[in-house]
């Protein structure tokens, strides 16, 4: 005869409250939270790949603060004891940071990204750092240098990428929230994959302070959780101007949880029929249509949008996002950190360091984004694109004269199997379309659980004791539906998710 | 868009980039590829179009504001030091640049 489990039984979500409330009413103290959540990771992780590096020291210490404020009848921070796992290319104090690369394999940062630290002095607990694709490059997990993730609800697919580990850490209940980064769809699609709710920031509105750098002008911080409420908690408190990163604005931060608790009855929502077009799985149509009848059905008023440069998306960013990136990964050369490998002089030391520090996929684009810079190409592409992305931008601005959101699909497709759009790397970045046009416009994006396709087999249930359903029991890849929102406006698009999420837009 | 052979050591020598023989041949097909897509961008005539760089003065909020250039000591050096790959204090150590 077992104890019953003092945490929420399985069926009931993990959210910031929850734990908050278990904490009040002694039901478990933060350290005995951690050492579940660690347990769980040790339990799964040999499967999933999810986590590259535990911090069992540095997750205890902080609980042990949490427990402490508690005995002494002080007030918690807002995420007290919140399970954190945090993308390997955000940089943590003492704790390997390895970018899901060789070349950084026993890399460990002298200083805390800024999210890292605003998330611990809000009470998080940082678990470990998870698996991504090396260097945020790829939209499946599989470019990482230490072995692919695991879809957590069907192990034998990807959990999308770059943020792979993340989605599944959250997904698996390995973790109650996640750090991401996203530049080309990063966060969000992995979100959609592993049927759990992710959200990129406007860029600007949180700190890139320790973000290992992809692409400069792309990159976003942001969280993943298994509720709406807790994206909204999370993004308070990470949100906000930071010294240390002069692209960060410094505007008020609203209070994103009131924010979610007004209606949505009467908001315009945007359609572009440019995101409905050929090469989307049919299935993702059906419960994507499925969804914008759900929000009419919240009152929300439909609307016919054109976006016209979308096609032209795909081009514009793997161009910049190369380009920036090939500038970037100059850094990596054997000299100041990382790897180095003996050459016969300085530049046959870089050659050798870079050529077998960097995987594949990283080396591809720095290949085309040196290319795309090079002497003689530079305008031909380089500023080809970022003109481009000037007309891009100029879709968002004139659709959002109109609505107040836009959704589509976060991707064509659900989790495709391990193994099988390796081969052809165009074919790759085709499957970002919904994604990238958002990131080269700088505007905040969700994708939120939006049903589950009728193929698979139903999730493998875990042996482990007290695992709390993240996803609904029922069978089926899942859909996400991205919604949209002018800079800025996190709130609203929030409000619209929360709303979406309450209304069973998971189970359509 | 045709890519030699040439093409792309020319970009991996201008990139610090040792390439196999193999990955030599299978990045000039994939590169080929993907450029010869990226030229649909040619589609469109942006002449009066001016480049984006930073997305949020394409809006209407204020262009993010710049802190002042001062200068502040980071108080990392010695730990930055000693997770370099070859050390020594105050400096890293490279192989040999100029031959007397």
């Amino acid at each position: 005869m077992t104890s019953k489990s003092p945490f929420p039984s399985p069926g009931e979500k993990w959210t910031a409250a929850a734990i908050r409330s278990g904490l009040e009413s002694r039901k478990f103290s933060a350290r005995e939270l951690t050492k579940e959540f660690l347990t769980r990771v040790e339990a799964r992780n040999a499967e999933l790949n999810a986590f590259l590096t535990l911090s069992p020291e540095r997750a205890y210490a902080q609980a042990d603060r949490i427990d402490s404020l508690l005995a002494s009848g002080q007030p918690l921070p807002p995420l007290a004891a919140v399970p954190l796992a945090v993308k390997d290319v955000i940089s943590t104090r003492g704790l390997r940071s390895t970018c899901g690369s060789r070349i950084l394999e026993n890399y460990v940062p002298p200083y805390d990204a800024t999210a890292v630290d605003r998330l611990e002095r809000a009470g998080a607990i940082v678990l470990g750092k998870t698996n991504c694709d090396e260097f945020a490059m790829g939209s499946s997990n599989e470019n990482s240098a230490y072995g692919p993730v695991r879809n957590p609800l069907f192990l034998d697919r990807v959990p999308g990428g770059s943020s792979g580990g993340s989605a599944a850490a959250v997904a698996a209940g390995l973790a109650v929230a996640a750090l991401g980064t996203d530049t080309g769809g990063s966060i969000r699609q992995p979100g959609s994959f592993c049927g759990i709710p992710a959200m990129m920031p406007t860029y600007g509105r949180v700190s890139r302070y320790g973000l290992i750098a992809f692409a400069s002008s792309l990159d976003r911080i942001g969280p993943f959780a298994i509720t709406v409420r807790d994206l909204a908690s999370i993004l308070a408190v990470i949100a906000g101007r930071d010294a240390n990163d002069s692209t960060s604005v410094n505007l008020p931060v609203p209070d994103y949880s009131a924010e979610l608790d007004r209606p949505v009855n009467g908001l315009r929502v945007g359609v572009p029929s440019q995101y409905l077009g050929p090469g989307m799985h049919p299935e993702v149509r059906t419960k994507i249509e499925a969804g914008i009848h759900l929000l009419e059905r919240l009152g929300c008023r439909r609307v016919d949008v054109q976006m016209p440069h979308t096609e032209y998306a795909i081009g514009a960013y793997y161009i910049v996002a190369t380009a920036e990136a090939s500038s970037n990964l100059a850094r990596y050369d054997g000299v100041r950190y990382g790897l180095r490998v003996p050459g016969e002089n300085l530049l046959d030391m870089y050659k050798k360091t870079r050529g077998r520090g960097f995987g594949p996929e990283v080396k591809r684009r720095i290949m085309l984004g040196t290319y795309a810079l090079s002497s003689g190409y530079y305008e031909a592409y380089y500023l080809k694109a970022q003109k481009v992305r000037t007309l891009i931008a100029g879709d968002f601005i004139e659709a959002f004269s109109n609505v107040d959101a836009i959704v589509t699909p976060t991707s064509p497709v659900p989790a495709f199997r391990l193994g099988e759009r390796t081969a052809d790397p165009l074919q790759m970045y085709l499957a970002d379309i919904y994604t990238v046009t958002g990131s080269l416009a700088g505007v905040p994006g969700i994708s939120v659980p939006c049903g589950k396709t009728s193929e698979g087999p139903p999730a493998v249930a875990s042996a482990h004791v007290g695992l709390p359903a993240v996803a609904s029991a029922q069978a089926g890849l899942p859909v996400g539906l991205q919604i949209l929102g002018p800079h800025f406006q996190e709130g609203l698009i929030l409000r619209l998710a929360h709303a979406f999420e309450k209304a069973g837009g998971a189970d359509l | 868009m045709k890519l030699t052979r040439e093409d792309v050591l020319h970009v991996a020598e201008l990139a610090h980039l040792e390439l196999s023989a193999a990955e030599v041949e299978m990045y000039r097909g994939q590169l080929e590829s993907i450029l010869t897509y990226i030229e649909k961008l040619n589609q469109l005539d942006t002449t009066t179009v001016e480049p984006l760089a930073q997305v949020l003065t394409a809006t209407s909020v204020e262009n993010p504001s710049l802190r002042e250039d001062s200068a502040a000591a980071c108080g990392m050096a010695d730990t930055l030091l000693e997770i370099a790959p070859d050390p020594g204090p105050p400096y890293f150590r490279v192989p040999k640049v100029i031959d007397r």
